[in-house]
């Protein structure tokens, strides 16, 4: 498999400056918050846009130095990008679509994706799943040494998302090209990419699979961002290496990291637990709290409250027979949490 | 009561202001039997001013497309110093007197012109022949169509221009395949209101071209020649030109409609947003 390197690529952008190196091998996502120029990195890897400085390459073929002033256009590079809104032509059917990326081989394309049905049909007669599906299938068409996807699953709905996430996953794996994905959205990451890199204030704040991520994240940003709930306090060091952490509300926590002095504690919500009554173990972290909020997705529900959110199955939901308003207490184990560095945000 | 006197107001004022508009195109037509119009139409000066119209008007709006469109192209989509004074220059002989242009076309291209040394030298002779004829059109009638161009350029998805550029396809593929059939109704739309121009063009086409029949008096100019000497063969020409701008009427609607229908920007007749 091919392997594309962005080395050192810059891009001044509205209020700071983009520089980032990624060596993408197979499936890369580039999540981050919006306005954190991660379009920018697929439309400069396009061609579509011209870097100050920096170097992209795929494998040993530069596509663009600014040093020895290379700069390929667009249609020089072997690269299918899918826009957010996908991008296809309103002015011709699927078929013609396809072929506007290489003539003679719809047929092959429209059968692989499952849009022969769609063959006829005009771009804005289509579902936002099937625009995808076309947007791929086009792009792919192009024989792409690259793919990227700007935002693959942000112009759908929340019901087809899941159903074409799944879809969307299953492709990916069977491709042998480098893919390049922007998200804002973790949880579409973790699903779509072997590896994930967290991009802000358009530097590389952490790289690793989504499961390093969740493990160890660099530091309370990255925390927050792959879903974890954040407690600010005070921390004074225990003896056997772990600490008491007096939360900003009082209530006094423990963790099995050390810390000391002005700390925020990461705890993910499916660590927590919920329960209408004091639980009985006493070496449990325990908050007290009205619920301020119910969220489902789907067969999960989030429930928000005070400070944290905790996450349970819909059958756990009915067994406490939760309300909002009710007061409940979250415990979550002292190994449960994680000591991050506080996320300092770029002036 | 009150509410009665506001609507009765109202709608007298319409009716008065529909009726206006309406009576000197009915009257064109009531003034003369249609017999007697149709006779009218064999009149060697109506034939020669139908011949000299056409053939200078198809030239103009060519010439217009030819140039007009790349130039609205650039316009629309690239940001350069002066591009706020180029668009003001678009738009100026929209509000110039028709005759302030044709004394400036005589300026730039008559024997003592600026530029009629080089012309004459040329081999060229502009004033009074049909090709002025056709520059007088073509100068007058230019920005209706640039100014319609440029907004439907610019209601075209700049995603749509890139997407084709990643697919392979080099800027003049795009044009031709993405960027222009996206904006062919605004194109349209933007021919219909400059041909009608054209056709009205009076002012400018009489200082710089004169009126000989035959030569360089088209419609606008015949009708004006005539009304003293044959006023049927006035009303004759004014009734073909009424057909004529009922016909471009409905090609700009077709064609704003067209526009709107295949684009995802909006675009109005007028709706350019210019320098900003």
């Amino acid at each position: 498999m091919a392997t594309l390197f962005l080395d050192r690529v810059n891009v001044p952008l509205r209020s700071y400056e983009l520089e980032l190196s990624l060596e993408v091998g197979s499936t890369l996502a580039l999540v981050g918050p919006s306005g954190s120029g991660k379009s920018t990195v697929l439309r400069s890897v396009a061609g579509l846009m011209r870097p100050r400085s920096g170097r992209i390459a795929v494998d040993a073929e530069t596509w663009f130095d600014g040093a020895g002033d290379v700069n390929l256009p667009p249609e020089q590079r072997r690269v299918g990008l899918v826009f957010q809104e996908y991008a296809l032509f309103p002015h011709m059917n699927v078929r013609r679509n396809i072929e506007y990326a290489r003539k003679h081989a719809a047929d092959d394309y429209l059968e692989r994706f499952r849009i022969a049905h769609l063959a006829e049909a005009h771009p804005p007669q289509l579902s936002g799943g099937e625009k995808q599906r076309v947007a791929l299938a086009r792009a792919l068409a192009r024989d792409p040494e690259v793919l990227l996807l700007d935002e693959p699953l942000s112009a759908l709905d929340a019901h087809t998302k899941t159903t074409v996430r799944a879809e969307l996953h299953d492709l990916l794996a069977e491709l042998d090209i480098p893919v390049l994905l922007v998200t804002h959205d973790f949880e579409d990451a973790a699903a779509l990419a072997e590896n994930v890199s967290v991009i802000v204030d358009g530097r590389l704040r952490q790289s690793g699979t989504p499961a390093e991520l969740v493990a160890e994240p660099a530091d309370s940003f990255v925390a927050s961002f792959t879903g974890a709930n954040l407690l600010h306090g005070f921390a004074e060091p225990n003896a056997n290496r772990s600490a008491r952490v007096r939360l900003d509300d009082g209530t006094v926590v423990s963790t099995a990291e050390t810390a000391h002095g002005e700390v925020v504690l990461a705890v993910y919500p499916w660590d927590i637990t919920l329960g209408v009554s004091h639980p009985e173990d006493s070496a449990l972290n325990v908050i007290n709290a009205p619920i301020r909020s119910i969220a489902e997705f789907g067969n999960r529900v989030r429930i928000t409250t005070g400070t944290i959110t905790a996450e349970i199955t819909a059958e756990s939901l009915a067994r406490l027979g939760l309300e909002t308003g009710q007061s409940v207490y979250a415990s979550f184990k002292a190994t449960g949490t994680r000591v991050v560095a506080e996320h300092q945000p770029a002036e | 009561m009150r509410r009665r006197l506001f609507a009765i107001a109202f709608t007298t004022a319409a009716v008065v202001a529909l009726a206006f508009l309406l009576v000197p195109i009915v009257a064109i037509f009531a003034h003369s039997s249609p017999g007697h119009l149709l006779e009218q139409l064999s009149n060697p000066v109506v034939t020669d001013a139908a011949k000299v119209t056409i053939k200078t008007s198809v030239i103009a709006q060519l010439l217009i497309l030819l140039f007009g469109t790349p130039a609205a192209f650039v316009l629309a989509s690239r940001r350069f110093p002066g591009h706020a004074f180029a668009i003001t220059l678009v738009e100026l002989p929209l509000v110039l007197p028709p005759a302030v242009a044709g004394i400036g076309l005589l300026a730039a291209f008559g024997h003592l012109g600026l530029l009629g040394s080089s012309l004459e030298w040329l081999g060229v002779t502009l004033p009074f022949t049909q090709s002025a004829v056709t520059l007088a059109v073509a100068y007058v009638a230019s920005p209706l169509y640039i100014r319609q161009a440029i907004a439907a350029f610019e209601a075209t998805d700049p995603n749509l221009a890139a997407a084709s550029r990643t697919l392979g396809a080099s800027p003049a593929r795009t044009f031709f395949h993405v960027i222009l059939p996206l904006a062919r109704g605004g194109l349209i739309a933007g021919l219909a209101l400059s041909f009608a121009r054209g056709i009205g063009e009076f002012g400018a086409t009489i200082m710089f071209a004169g009126s000989l029949q035959a030569v360089t008096q088209t419609f606008s100019l015949a009708i004006y020649a005539e009304f003293a000497q044959n006023f049927d063969a006035t009303l004759a020409m004014s009734g073909v030109l009424v057909l004529f701008s009922i016909v471009l009427l409905a090609g700009l609607h077709i064609g704003l409609t067209w526009q709107r229908s295949s684009s995802t920007g909006s675009t109005s007749l007028f709706g350019l947003t210019s320098s900003s």
